[in-house]
C-alpha cells in the first residue's frame, strides 16, 4: 500500500451567490485593490489515506466528495494528490 | 398520536418541540440519534440547533447518523416528518427534500420575528390554517438561504410544494421581507408526496401568548388532526 495526501477543493458552483466571497470582495476593494473583479470562497480538505495506487486514491477521494464532502446542489469539487510516499512491503 | 423528537448531538430546540407536541395532546418521546426502529411513532420531528457543530455544512454530518436510515424509511412509507431549522437542513442533506440551505445573504445570523404566508393548506402540517393566512413566528439561523436551480424551483412551484413564504406584515413579497435571500422567498417546502415538511422558522417557539405569538400552533394541530383521522 502507498501513502497519499489528498487535497480536496470544495468550491461554490458558478452562478451561485457566494455572500462570503462578496463580503471579502468588498473588503479587498476598500483596502485599495480596486481591480479585484470577483472573489469566491471554498474550502480545502486534506486527507491522508492508504491506497494501492494513485488512481485508487483519487477514486476514493472522489467517492468521499460525492457521498459527504461536497453538496452537489451548491458545490463543485476538485481532487488531487499533493504527497505520495511509497511503502515497500515484504 | 405518538411523536418522536430526534435529538442529535448539538440539537437545542428538542425540548421546545417536545413541549409543542405535548401541548396538542401527543404522547412524545425523545429519540437519540443512535436509536434504531421507529415503529412506535406516528410522526417524527427533527429539531433546530447545531447538530455536530454544523461542521462541514449544516446537517451534513447529522444525515449519516444511525437514526437517519430509519427516518428515511419512515418518510418513504408516508410517515409524516417535520424538520425545523437545523432539522430542515438535515432533511435536505439527507435527500428527503430537494435543494440546499446556504449562508444567509446578509452574512449575519438572523434572529428575529418574521412573517410567513401560508401557501398550501392541503398538507398534514397546514390544514388548520387558511390559504394566504399571515403568520408571525421567530427565525434564528445563519444558513437559511434556500438554494435550488431554476428547473427545481419551477417544479416546486408547479407542484405546489412551497408551503410557506417570507412576506411583509401585510403579506407582500419583497427583498426586505426575505430575511436570508431564499430563492422565491421560500421558508418551507414539502417533498413530492407531501408527508415531509422542512421549514426554517420556528413554530414550536410560537405556541403561547406569553411567547409573543401562537401562530405556530396550527402546524402541530394540523398534524394531530390529520393523524387522528388516519389512525382511527
Amino acid at each position: 500500500m502507498n501513502h497519499f495526501r489528498m487535497e480536496i477543493l470544495v468550491k461554490p458552483r458558478p452562478g451561485l451567490l457566494d455572500p462570503q466571497g462578496k463580503a471579502i470582495h468588498h473588503a479587498l476593494r476598500s483596502l485599495g485593490w480596486s481591480d479585484t473583479q470577483d472573489v469566491r470562497v471554498g474550502k480545502a480538505i486534506y486527507i491522508d489515506l492508504e491506497a494501492e495506487d494513485s488512481d485508487t486514491a483519487l477514486e476514493t477521494a472522489q467517492a468521499m466528495c460525492r457521498k459527504i464532502l461536497a453538496n452537489p446542489v451548491t458545490e463543485d469539487f476538485e481532487v488531487s494528490i499533493v504527497e505520495h510516499t511509497e511503502r515497500i512491503t515484504a | 398520536m405518538r411523536v418522536g423528537v430526534v435529538t442529535f448531538p448539538g440539537s437545542n430546540c428538542d425540548y421546545d418541540l417536545y413541549k409543542a407536541a405535548q401541548q396538542i395532546g401527543a404522547k412524545v418521546e425523545f429519540i437519540w440519534h443512535r436509536q434504531k426502529n421507529l415503529d412506535a411513532y406516528d410522526a417524527l420531528m427533527l429539531p433546530g440547533g447545531f447538530s455536530y457543530g454544523d461542521y462541514l455544512r449544516a446537517g451534513a454530518i447529522a444525515r449519516i447518523s444511525p437514526v437517519m436510515e430509519d427516518i428515511i424509511g419512515f418518510a418513504e412509507n408516508g410517515g409524516p416528518v417535520l424538520g425545523i431549522c437545523n432539522g430542515f437542513q438535515i432533511l435536505c442533506e439527507a435527500g428527503l427534500l430537494p435543494g440546499a440551505l446556504v449562508r444567509n445573504a446578509s452574512l449575519r445570523f438572523e434572529s428575529k420575528d418574521i412573517h410567513l404566508r401560508v401557501e398550501q393548506t392541503d398538507t398534514p402540517f397546514t390544514s388548520e390554517y387558511q390559504k394566504g393566512q399571515i403568520l408571525r413566528m421567530p427565525i434564528a439561523h445563519g444558513e437559511g438561504n434556500y438554494e435550488a436551480d431554476d428547473q427545481l424551483l419551477e417544479a416546486l412551484e408547479a407542484e405546489g410544494r412551497v408551503v410557506f413564504r417570507y412576506v411583509s406584515s401585510d403579506g407582500e413579497l419583497s427583498d426586505e421581507a426575505n430575511p436570508n435571500g431564499s430563492k422565491n422567498s421560500i421558508a418551507g417546502l414539502t417533498n413530492k408526496s407531501g408527508n415531509v415538511l422542512g421549514m426554517m422558522p420556528h413554530p414550536e417557539r410560537a405556541m403561547e401568548e406569553i411567547l409573543g405569538s401562537i401562530d405556530g400552533v396550527g402546524v402541530f394541530l394540523s398534524l394531530a388532526t390529520n393523524l387522528s383521522t388516519v389512525v382511527l
